[in-house]
């Protein structure tokens, strides 16, 4: 986005740590009542990224922007830190009740008794703690710790959330319930939020936009969409969940047709290619495996790109089967158990494989 | 075995008889090893919590000398202690030997490395990223520490009972420096000492009991103190 109207904005950013580079980012700028996502493997730099931007971690260079005003470094970021709050994946909880952890911010910035119990009991009330006020932290489950701890960062009104994977250690079910609320909460108080994950998922749920952290440098920052569908290069095409990602050979084709590009014999149409990208660019042509459809063979062709193929594995994965099928070049397709069963989709028998043009990207071949 | 009976009964005779001298014996080692606990958890505390929290070259041969410090022998303790309060020592002039303040020098001395160790360790087995999480409270460095000391409130209160016990139990640096003056430095150990030297057994034994029942009536209530906190 345009760094104009930002309500947080780094420029430069350089983050090491005992002689290592851990962070280099040019520029990322979020704006008010945001919610980026960070996503990235493990090790990408998304805490580092965090740590820097909540003012605690002191760059090696770079500067950090705050409503376009620059945020001092040191102790004078001190009022700086107090419009940030943040979440770890640990829920990090004081040996004290439920209240005082969830008071805990109210009371560094010493405000009256009366406001204390205040926003304390509207953020209990927000993630389902109420009745757990005055219980012992440690006492707590997992779930209730992690509620306790983001009520904790909310009570004190952040204009900024930095969540550092704060579901990652929790079991499914108490995940998306605690995701669900926190929705509701930043949907609420429109809090600008940046939140580290390296759950797909997790981030689509969330994320206005996404960013894609490796390596310690952002490798695309874009909507949920841009990113999943357009992404920047193999490496993110990898991370977003494009198993398919085929060498192929852009043909130039009549305006009005469409882009080609050439896999072996075959051409296909394409909804678009990366910019910059000509006639004749050797590039790698991306396929979410849920964009694969698969019908029985013989069946009569449609319009768009057809071809037949053989299934060389079908492997089961929870909801969805994941089929590959030998075309020439493997392809992996995501296969609901509705149409394993309809296709009776084994090792070895015939297929179909259709793929919209629509939703196939080509990136270039680095 | 009839001995030990014997002193066991002269013990309570003495305390429940209300006996002047004992009492006075017990309330200064009260007051000395107590002042002395005090000043060391104020350096202790102070100095465990920097070794924990910063870090700087020589740290570590630091925290090896604080190790080492907390078993340091009481009378190499009151021997330099002696040498520096000595009439023509360093500070001879303050005219502190054979006082209780020197014992308190001494004393505090003896518990400080014990209360800085434990106090490292302490601050050092909370969690690394609860640092980072107060900071991102919105605290400032002061209010970290404050809430970090808070955290390890319950083996701090070990801290306590450990350099408590370390000199209330001491008799060696106690006896060089205090020197047993009746009245006035004379306190529970250096009195078993001299009794038991005279051949006094009875009155010896009265008054180790007398200093077994005080340190675990101190350490019996810190206990509890952290007990009571302790999870269920």
């Amino acid at each position: 986005m345009n760094a104009e109207g930002a309500l947080l904005e780094v420029r430069g950013l350089r983050i090491r740590r005992g002689g290592v580079d851990l962070l280099d980012i040019p520029a990322l700028a979020v704006a008010p009542g945001e919610t980026l996502s960070l996503i990235g493997p493990n090790g990408s730099g998304k805490s580092t990224l965090l740590l820097g931007l909540s003012g605690i971690e002191r760059p090696a260079a770079g500067e950090l922007f705050f409503r376009a005003q620059p945020v001092p470094a040191g102790s004078a970021a001190l009022e700086y830190r107090r419009r940030v709050a943040m979440v770890f994946q640990e829920p990090l909880l004081f040996d004290a009740t439920v209240f005082e952890n969830v008071a805990a911010g109210l009371r560094l910035r010493g405000l009256g008794k009366e406001q204390i119990v205040k926003r304390v009991g509207e953020n209990l009330e927000h993630f389902r703690i109420a009745h757990l006020c005055g219980r012992s932290a440690r006492t707590l489950s997992g779930g209730e710790a992690q509620r306790t701890s983001l009520a904790r960062a909310l009570a004190v009104a952040p204009e900024v959330l930095l969540l550092d994977e704060p579901f990652a250690a929790l079991d499914p079910q108490s995940r998306e319930g605690l995701i669900e609320d926190l929705a509701h909460t930043l949907r609420e108080t429109g809090t600008t939020t940046i939140f580290a994950t390296h759950d797909r998922a997790e981030a689509l749920r969330l994320a206005d936009r996404v960013a894609v952290l490796e390596g310690g440098r952002l490798r695309q920052v874009g909507s949920a969409e841009e990113v999943f569908r357009r992404p920047a290069d193999a490496f993110v095409a990898a991370f977003v969940g494009v198993e398919n990602l085929l060498p192929v050979t852009l043909r130039s084709a009549a305006p009005a047709t469409g882009m080609l590009a050439q896999l072996g014999e075959a051409l296909l149409e394409i909804g678009a290619a990366a910019a910059g990208m000509q006639s004749g660019s050797v590039g790698l042509l991306c396929i979410r495996p849920e964009d694969v459809v698969l019908s029985a063979s013989g069946t009569e062709a449609a319009a768009g790109n057809h071809f037949p193929g053989r299934v060389a594995s079908v492997i089961p994965q929870g909801l969805l089967s994941r089929v590959t099928i030998d075309c020439g070049v493997p392809i992996v397709a995501a296969a609901s158990g509705h149409v394993v069963r309809e296709l009776a989709l084994a090792a070895g028998c015939a297929v179909r494989v259709a793929l919209r043009p629509a939703d196939l990207y080509v990136i270039p071949r680095v | 075995m009839d001995l030990i009976w014997q002193g066991i009964r002269e013990a309570f005779g003495l305390i429940f008889g209300f006996d002047a001298e004992v009492w006075r014996i017990s309330l200064l080692s009260l007051r000395i090893s107590g002042s002395a606990t005090l000043i060391s958890l104020v350096l202790g505390v102070s100095a465990g919590t920097a070794l924990a929290l910063t870090r700087f070259p020589g740290r570590r041969i630091l925290v090896s000398l604080v190790n080492t410090g907390m078993g340091l022998p009481p009378v190499v303790v009151g021997l330099f202690v002696t040498i520096f309060l000595w009439r023509n020592g360093p500070l001879g002039v303050l005219g502190l030997l054979y006082t209780p303040a020197a014992m308190i020098i001494a004393q505090s001395v003896i518990a400080t490395p014990i209360v800085t160790g434990i106090s490292l360790a302490a601050i050092q087995q909370l969690p690394p990223k609860l640092r980072l999480q107060i900071l991102a409270l919105g605290a400032t460095r002061w209010q970290m520490v404050r809430l970090l000391l808070r955290e390890a409130r319950l083996p701090l209160l070990a801290a306590v009972m450990a350099g408590f016990g370390g000199v209330i139990s001491e008799v060696g640096a106690s006896i060089m420096v205090g020197g047993n003056v009746k009245g006035l430095t004379r306190v529970l150990t250096t009195a078993t000492v001299m009794e038991t030297g005279r051949g006094n057994f009875d009155i010896a034994i009265a008054l180790s009991v007398i200093l077994l029942l005080l340190t675990f009536a101190v350490n019996y209530l810190l206990t509890r103190i952290q007990q009571r906190e302790r999870p269920r």
